[in-house]
Formats: structure tokens, sequence, C-alpha cells
């Protein structure tokens, strides 16, 4: 059995190919039946997000399950399989591992550290448990993947910094107000901008929007969005005494606010703060307000320098998460090769117990006169000697678990007790207790 | 007995200090949790050390320098874990309990003999006198180090530099928050402390104000703190203005508690170094 993954990404492919190849939420279910249905997959969920289409599982015969989950994708959305075949790729074994990890720990997304994909992955795993199309491997690969990803967050800072320009501007207003409960926003301009901006500030907390615009209709059915309240252009110092943060972004050519202006506010204000985010070009306020005492002025291109300082010190945390995915890869693959070793051990106990049982049953036979406390002496007696026997291949076998000399073993004692191919699915229940036995497990 | 517990107290808060200096590079929480821990069991070695002193000589340990400084830090370390409990700014500590500490080594630099009380501190309203003042000065400190936080994230923020310094420090509202209410608690604590001074005076020279320089520079600090005050309440001065105001009013206290023991002579030198 190996590990596969087949998918492709924002890397490997256009938004179109990937809206295409997406799964709608409400056809997964048939779409991961499906797949357990082919012949060469034994496990299988499906990632399926505006960035990415992956589909893990657990193969019985690589080659083979790369060539029907590829036939799958283009099957289930209608496509011809040239069309996305450049998209896709594909990973095994230990590359398979690391690539989920990656993807859990949001070292492989278009943002990285951003922290969606994780619930996402948890999302698609819960409908695959639902559906009943993932088993003991993908279970076990999912845990290992959502560990991963929380020690990538709490042993790196990839997550700590905001990276967008609206993300940068709530941290900026914490570190100001120390909360945005309470507080309120004055948009000044009616534009996408001003209110893509207030959006962030509204999840962020900010009670009230105010709106002003030259054009006054335009600020009242902005407002209306907010539940906010319009203001007439030339009351807007009025909104300047109630507000705490103002989003200026107009398309007039000379500035909106000046520095008299401003200051003489702060003076009505009695000095509460004020934070101003001039997203105009050209700017809508005189830079010189950032002079005044408790007035912070920030415009765009501050904001993306910060934006930017930050996605730099992403990728250096990233290095360290790196190095975290490549040990827990190890750490995991080691498991799994262990499911190598897990049938054999199953094996030969189950040859032993027949042997034994066959022989007691010749023995009990010869003496029909035991008595009951006799018999059961027998069985333990048998037993005992079994498990004595067992007990130092089984932890040797163990031990050497993942390493190279395991086939060795594996191979000769295959050989030397003649087991019979071991068929996965009928040992599948034995095979699990094995594993939840400690000395076999991670 | 007090002075082992004094240097048990004072080595516990070096390495407090040294937890929360390796805190404030690192960020690793549980530094800051020891940090903590190391400061609180100094606290409380601190107060043994207090209680023996106070045991052995028969009357309030805080009449010469070395008991004055050793009382003035544990109050600023008390201080410290209160506001601990109440406000969950980790990075305070590392700022409070350096000072604290230099105070603690000072401390450990002078005689430490308990000597027979000079008859002028033999007085009911002289402990009194000294609590107050302490404690007052104690939440000054606290001001103080809001100020420096407060100068140093504002600058930070005003001049877009955005960084490691803007995430470790609190926001501009928590210090500023802080600052007020730290002056607001110590301001009628150092009345309190003049007030009894004063009374304290007159049973001691047979008069309530003299000018001698501790009193002038105390009225001085008064002057400083009730200036701040007046002017956050009327004008609503904040932020900037108030935490160089609380840097200008901790430093006069400095200077009032120490400068005028070491430099100007006076009536209150019976607490100088030398003796």
């Amino acid at each position: 059995m190996e590990l596969v993954v087949i998918g492709l990404n924002h890397k490997t492919a256009s938004i179109e190919i990937r809206e295409r190849l997406a799964f709608p939420e409400d056809r997964l279910d048939e779409a991961l039946s499906h797949v357990r249905s082919l012949p060469s997959i034994k496990e299988n969920m499906i990632l399926s997000t505006c960035n990415r289409v992956e589909i893990f599982a657990a193969a019985r015969e690589t080659e083979r399950a790369f060539l029907d989950l590829k036939n799958f994708l283009a099957q289930f959305h209608n496509l011809s399989l040239r069309e996305f075949e450049k998209a896709l790729y594909f990973h095994t074994g230990e590359a398979a591992v690391r690539h989920i990890f990656r993807v859990a720990s949001s070292l492989d997304s278009m943002v990285v550290g951003e922290p969606q994909i994780l619930g996402q992955i948890k999302e698609a795993y819960d409908i695959a448990t639902h559906t009943k199309t993932s088993g003991l491997i993908i279970h076990r690969l999912l845990h290992r993947a959502f560990h991963v990803a929380k020690r990538v967050r709490t042993e790196t800072k990839i997550a700590n910094s905001a990276v967008s320009v609206s993300s940068v501007a709530v941290d900026l207003a914490r570190k100001i107000f120390e909360t945005l409960e309470k507080k309120t926003v004055l948009l000044i301009g009616a534009g996408e901008m001003c209110e893509l901006a207030a959006q962030h500030l509204v999840s962020g907390g900010v009670e009230k929007v105010l709106v002003t615009n030259r054009t006054y209709e335009r600020a009242v059915s902005l407002a209306q969005k907010f539940n906010g309240e319009p203001i007439p252009f030339d009351e807007v110092n009025l909104g300047l005494r109630r507000t705490d943060i103002v989003i200026s972004a107009t398309h007039s050519p000379q500035y909106v606010l000046w520095h008299d202006q401003v200051a003489r506010i702060i003076k009505e204000r009695r000095q509460r703060p004020i934070f101003f985010i001039d997203i105009a070009d050209p700017r809508d306020i005189d830079p010189k307000i950032n002079d005044i005492e408790n007035v912070y002025l920030y415009n765009i291109d501050h904001l993306q320098k910060i934006a930017n300082d930050n996605v730099r010190d992403r990728e250096k945390e990233a290095k360290k998460a790196e190095a975290i995915v490549s040990d827990e890869v190890v750490k995991f693959v080691s498991w799994y090769r262990s499911l190598d070793v897990t049938p054999t051990i199953v094996a030969l106990r189950k040859k032993f117990e027949e042997i034994r049982k066959k022989e007691l049953e010749k023995t009990l036979a010869l003496h029909p006169d035991l008595s009951d406390e006799e018999k059961k002496s027998l069985e333990a007696l048998t037993s005992a000697i079994i498990n004595k026997i067992l007990h130092e291949p089984v932890t040797l076998l163990k031990k050497t678990n993942g390493d190279r000399t395991a086939d060795l073993y594996l191979d000769a004692i295959q050989a030397l007790f003649q087991l019979s191919e071991t068929q996965p699915e009928k040992l599948e229940e034995e095979i699990s207790k094995e594993m939840s036995n400690p000395n076999g497990s991670l | 007995m007090d002075i082992l517990f004094f240097k048990f107290a004072s080595l516990l808060y070096l390495l407090g200090t040294l937890a929360y200096l390796i805190y404030i590079v690192y960020l690793k929480e549980a530094l800051s949790r020891w940090a903590v821990a190391m400061i609180a069991v100094g606290f409380a070695s601190h107060t043994l050390a207090l209680v023996a002193r106070y045991v052995e000589a028969g009357y309030p340990p805080v009449t010469n320098l070395y008991e004055s400084l050793s009382f003035f830090a544990w109050m600023i370390i008390g201080v410290l874990l209160i506001a601990n409990l109440k406000y969950k700014i980790k990075v305070l500590g590392a700022f409070l309990t350096p000072i604290g500490l230099i105070l603690m080594l000072f401390a450990l630099a002078l005689p430490k003999e308990i000597i027979p009380l000079a008859p002028v501190l033999k007085s009911f309203w002289h402990p009194f006198h000294v609590i107050f003042a302490f404690l007052g000065n104690a939440s000054f400190s606290l001001a103080f180090c809001c100020g420096i936080m407060y100068l140093i994230q504002e600058h930070q923020l005003k001049t877009k530099k955005v960084g490691a310094i803007t995430q470790r420090l609190p926001s501009l509202k928590i210090l500023d928050d802080l600052n007020y209410q730290s002056l607001t608690f110590g301001f009628p604590l150092l009345t309190l402390g003049v007030i009894t001074g004063a009374i304290w005076a007159e049973y001691a020279w047979g008069r309530y104000w003299g000018w001698d320089p501790k009193e002038t520079w105390s009225l001085i600090t008064w002057f400083l703190y009730a200036a701040l005050l007046h002017q956050r309440l009327t004008v609503g001065w904040r932020g900037r203005k108030a935490a160089i105001m609380a840097i200008v009013g901790f430093l006069a206290v400095l200077f009032t508690f120490l400068g005028v023991n070491l430099v100007l002579p006076g009536l209150h030198t019976y607490s100088t170094w030398w003796k």
C-alpha cells in the first residue's frame, strides 16, 4: 500500500482551471464514494478550495492509482485530460506526507502562514470521515498533519504579523486604541476602497460608521450598508469630532483635511487621539498633521511597506517551519513503514496459534478423562510457550521497523515459516489491534 | 538573619530581571511566567527580611539609607506584582524589576548594622510618613515606566517603524490609562506623606515646615504631580505630555530621595550613607 497525492494549486494552474476542477460541496460525497469504488484506491479524501484541488489517497497500486485518479478528475468534471494534465502534480510515499504536512502548515499557501487552510483541511477530513472513505492511514496522517500545523503555529512566528494592508491597519488601530470595540470610523469618500477598508474594521469590532461624500446620496447609500450615519460633506468637522479612525479615499485633486483644521479639532476633543488612514492618490490628508500630538497618519504606501516587511519576516519563519515539517515527516514515515512489518507479525502469530490448537486437540483426544481444570492448564501452558517464543522476534521486528534490515527479516521469516501471502482486507482488524499495541506505535 | 533574606531576595530579583530580558527578546511565554514566579518568591523573602529586621530592632526598619532603599524596592516590587495581577502587560516587569534591582544592589553596598535609633526618629508619625511617601513613590515608578514605554511606542508609531518593538510594547491607550491610574493612586499618598512629615517635624523640631532641602524638594515633586493631575483633568492632557511629566516627576522623586541625601546638607541627613 502506498500513500499518494494528486492535485493542482495556485502555482501550477490558472484560476480558470482551478475553478473548473473544484468540487462543489454538495457533490463531495458523491466524488469521495466514486474514488473509493476505484479498485486501485483503498482510502481517500478530497481537499477543494479556491487555491487548490487535491486528492489524498492510500493506493493499492501507485501507477494504477494515478491513472485512475486522473481519469476520475476528467470524467467527474466533464473535461478532457489534456486540458489540465500539465497542471497536475503527483506525490507518493514520503513526498506525499511532506506535501500534506506543508499544506496543512500553510507553507504551500499563496500567502504563507494564512490560517484558513487548516480549517479547510479539517472540514475536508470530516466529510471523508462521514462518507467513510477515510481509514486507518488517512486518519493517522491527518491527525499528524494537524499536530504539525499546531507545532508550526506555536514554535514559529509565521502567523504573527499582518500581511495585508487592511489587517496592518487593524493592527495599528489596536496598538493605538487597544481595542476597536465601541470605536467610530469616519469614511471620507464613498467609493469601493473606503467600503473595503471599513468592512475590515467593522469585522474587527468597530461599532459606528460615519460616511461623508461630496455627493450626499452616495454617502447615504454606503452608510446604509453599515447601518451607519451619513454626514454632509461641508460638515466633516462634526464627524471628526466624534470619530476615532478616519479613512479617506476621495478623488479630490487637493487635500481634503488640513493641518490647522485637525489641530483645532484635536484640541476640541480634549486630545482624544485620531488614527488617519489616507488611501487616496493623490493624497487627501495634509501629511503635516502627523506632527500634531495624538494624531497618527498612515497613507497607503506606509501600510503597504509594513505589510511587505511582514511578508519577508514570514518567509524567514517559513524556513524554521520547514525543519519542523521534515522532522515530523521522518516520524510519520517510520510509523507508516511499520504497516509493512505488522501484517507479517500478525500472520506469524496466526500460524503459531493454528499449530497450537491442532496439537492441543490431538492431545486432548488421546486423554478424554482429563478434568476441566487440567484442560485449562494445558491451554495456558501452550499459549505461554508460544508467547515466550514469539516475544523476542516480534520485539526485534518492531524495532527494526523502517530500517532496511526489516526487509531482510521479513523475507527470512516468511520463507522459514512458509507464511502465505497476507490478505490485508481480512487482517485489517488484527492489524489495527497490533498497531495499538504500545510497542508498535509511534 | 534579615541580611540573608535580603541577599536571597536580591538574587531572585536579578534572576527575574534576566528572565524578563530574555523574554523580551524571544517572547517565550514560559519565561515571563518564570520571571513572575522568581520575583514573587523574592518578594516573599524580602518581606521576611523586613519583618526579621523589625523584630530584631524593635522599630519599623525605615531609619537609614540601607533600610529606606530596601523598603522602597520592596514597595516597587509589590506594586509590580499587583499591576501584574490586574493588567496583562508582561513587559511591565522588564522595566520595573531592574529599578527594584538597582535599589537593592545600591543598598547591598551600604552599612547594614542596626544602630540605636536617633531621638528625632523615635516618633509615632515617622513610620507613617515613610510608608505613605514610599508607597506613593512606588506608584510613581510605575507611572515612570509607563511614560518611557509610551514615548518609545509613540515614536515607533509616529515614524512608521512598526516592527519588533511595537509588537512587544502595549497599546498607547493602556499605557496612558495605567499612567493616569498610578498617578491618582500615588498623588494622595504623596500628599499624606508630606502632611504626616510636617506633623512629625512639629514633634521633632518644633516646626511644621522649615525649608530644609528635603522638604523643599518634596514640595517641588508634589507641585509637579499636582500640575500633571490638574492638566489632565482640565485640558485633557494625555499621551506624550503626560508621559514626559511622569518621567520628570519620578526623576524629582529620585532626587528628593537620594540626591538630597547625598548632595545637599540638611536635617534629613541622618540617613546619609556614611552613617
